[in-house]
């Protein structure tokens, strides 16, 4: 042995080896034990753990499916389990939006000189963010919109859209024609490229010799119009399918029922509350001496705002405002509160209890949620790195 | 394009000062920084205002572009009064350049950008020319081959003159210096003042304030004291150092000229 040699006991590597491998084995043995012991207990009460049930028929009713038609007596569990996973993508995505611009507004009114706007932001601010969020649907849900809104036969009328007591009603196109149809979005893409190119051009342009465009609104003009005028010389491959006012309700078009819209307008507005603050922190951590900078270089504020303000900010406001993506996802599950069939409700509720399959339905619906923040965080996270600053 | 600094005036050009600042008065809250302040600049004068902390000679600059707001009396800046007309204080703006005592680059953009945002976005001039005038500041204050480096990756001194090129891409008629070399390192502060003394010599128009008395004994054509909100004393800088005439004023020399 040679001097400098250590007992194996005292050597910090082999001891760091040593407890995570025992570590390891102890996590995998208290995961093995609990699915042996739910398997068992499943079988003890004559539920055998296989996907079987995939391809049964759901025995239940789902109002809700936009995506995929149900049909009672026809529709199977994973059916059922993939119409729970795009209402619940639906009502994120939706959240997601409006929380997004709802945040930024009131976080900058927060920032705001004016004295009337930054409190009733603040007021804005502190209201939402403290109550809790189940508190929030139920009090939209029952205590607003079902109470104060119209039935349908007195809906609110904006436009073709038709709001009641029932829920927000909306045109929706229906494909008349497949091949035209097909060509009129051919077209509408092509258009779209075209005024990137030109947005491109126009860019180049400006450095070369300062004349700027106006290219947003050119390829507005041009995307509109030139959709318009194919859509007419095709002869109007796509139909709108304008609710009607039935019986009891609206019929046909497009529907976000009531739950749908109580629940999506409370996660935005929870949501934009906690997305202000971290727009506010983001603003406030600019340093004085950056907005004087600005200033004593003649910028205006809208200029000061856009070019030296919020490049910096952004870097402060996209992480947290990522968790609060990923929050807004999971919360999306208090939707059981009003009874909208996102995939908690029909899935790892109604599902499991009517076919005992605890394990696969749990599973998957962790899954699911794992998949969903995984993705928004990898998204995000990708255009973080755009903006961080070099030489930091 | 005709030149990228201050207009070469020479001494027999019109007298007319391009700063009249008359009666001033300025409170930070109860507090009384800037009292009667009575000042006029004169065309490719030189101006170092020096005094003790507190002193309110940073602010008295800082009224100038209007980063801070007086409450009484009137500063005129090239025939337009400082007023809460937004149109005017963007125009003086944009003629005056300041230069701060902790440079406020802009961070997330490059060397050469911080110089063109102005240029581009303010005087509407094209990228490539923005570009043109930017390269030819940096290399002026001698850092062209920083241009495209971040300013997170450049020395303070270093950082300071991009400030500097920043502040005259816009072509300013006047030029003010808030501390320019208080936060650097003393071998850093040469190469910012070198850089000073070339400016004034090209015959800009500057208001510094700074306690480097060096520098003021070789570029000023005034020395300003200020102490407590007023102006003690003004004098040119052979007088001012050498004969002072209050008590105060050579109180605060025998202190700072000790070591």
């Amino acid at each position: 042995m040679k001097k400098t040699s250590i007992p194996l006991h005292r050597n910090p590597k082999l001891r760091s080896l040593a407890v995570q491998v025992s570590l390891l084995f102890l996590v995998f043995y208290a995961l093995f034990s609990l699915y042996s012991t739910t398997v068992s207990n499943l079988e003890d009460r004559g539920i055998k753990t296989s996907i079987g049930f995939f391809d049964e028929i759901a025995p239940f009713k789902v109002g809700y499916s936009p995506f995929l038609d149900f049909k009672l007596g026809e529709t199977t569990y994973i059916e059922v389990f993939f119409i729970g996973v795009m209402n619940t993508l639906l009502v994120a995505i939706l959240g997601i939006i409006a929380a997004t611009f709802l945040g930024f507004f009131i976080g900058i009114l927060r920032t705001s000189n004016n004295w009337i706007a930054s409190k009733f932001a603040l007021v804005f601010v502190e209201t939402f963010r403290n109550m809790p969020l189940l508190l929030q649907i139920m009090f939209w849900n029952f205590a607003i919109f079902l109470a104060f809104l119209p039935p349908p036969k007195k809906s609110i009328e904006m436009g073709l859209f038709y709001l009641n007591s029932r829920g927000l009603h909306t045109p929706l196109p229906v494909i008349e024609d497949n091949i035209l149809s097909f060509i009129w979005f051919g077209i509408i893409i092509a258009t779209i490229i075209g005024a990137f190119i030109f947005a491109k051009r126009a860019k180049n342009n400006f450095e070369r010799t300062g004349k700027s465009v106006p290219v947003f609104y050119y390829s507005l003009i041009a995307i509109f119009g030139i959709g318009f005028l194919s859509f007419f010389a095709l002869g109007k491959p796509l139909g709108v399918e304008i609710p009607v006012l039935g019986k009891f309700n609206f019929k046909g078009g497009g529907q976000l029922p009531l739950p749908l819209f109580s629940l999506w307008f409370a996660l935005t507005v929870y949501t934009s509350a906690f997305i202000a603050e971290n727009v506010r922190a983001g603003i406030s951590s600019i340093s004085k001496g950056q907005i004087e900078a600005a200033r004593s270089i003649g910028l205006s504020r809208a200029q000061m705002v856009r070019m030296v303000i919020l490049p910096q900010a952004l870097r402060v406001v996209i992480p947290p405002t990522i968790s609060q993506y990923l929050n807004l996802t999971k919360n999306s599950s208090l939707a059981i509160a009003v009874g909208f069939e996102e995939v908690v409700a029909v899935w790892a509720n109604i599902s499991l209890n009517q076919t005992g399959q605890a394990l696969i339905i749990i599973a998957m619906t962790i899954i699911f949620y794992e998949c969903c923040s995984l993705l928004t965080s990898f998204i995000l996270n990708m255009y973080n790195k755009r903006v961080q600053i070099a030489g930091r | 394009m005709t030149s990228t600094t201050a207009p070469k005036n020479s001494i027999d050009t019109d007298n007319a000062p391009i700063i009249t600042i008359d009666k001033l008065n300025k409170w930070y809250g109860k507090f009384h920084v800037l009292k009667d302040i009575d000042l006029s600049v004169n065309k490719t004068e030189k101006i170092v205002i020096c005094g003790p902390s507190g002193s309110g000679k940073s602010t008295l600059i800082r009224c100038i572009n209007r980063l801070e707001v007086h409450q009484e009396g009137s500063i005129i800046v090239d025939g337009t009064e400082l007023t809460d007309d937004v149109k005017h204080i963007n125009e003086i703006r944009s003629d005056v350049g300041m230069v701060f005592q902790h440079f406020n680059l802009f961070p997330h953009l490059t060397v050469l950008e911080n110089c063109t945002l102005a240029p581009i976005w303010v005087r509407k001039k094209s990228k490539i020319e923005a570009d043109e005038i930017g390269m030819e500041l940096l290399t002026k204050v001698r850092i062209p081959d920083q241009a495209h480096k971040y300013p997170g990756q450049l020395s303070g001194g270093q950082q300071q003159r991009v400030a500097i090129a920043r502040a005259l891409c816009m072509q300013p008629r006047v030029m003010l210096f808030d501390e320019p070399t208080s936060a650097l390192d003393p071998e850093m502060i040469k190469e910012v003042l070198e850089t000073m003394i070339e400016l004034a010599e090209s015959g800009m128009t500057m208001l510094v304030v700074t306690h480097e008395m060096g520098f003021a004994n070789k570029v000023a054509d005034r020395v300003i004291f200020m102490d407590e909100g007023q102006i003690v004393e003004q004098n040119d800088p052979g007088n001012f150092f050498n004969n002072p005439k209050s008590d105060r004023t050579k109180l605060f020399l025998s202190q700072i000229l000790e070591h």
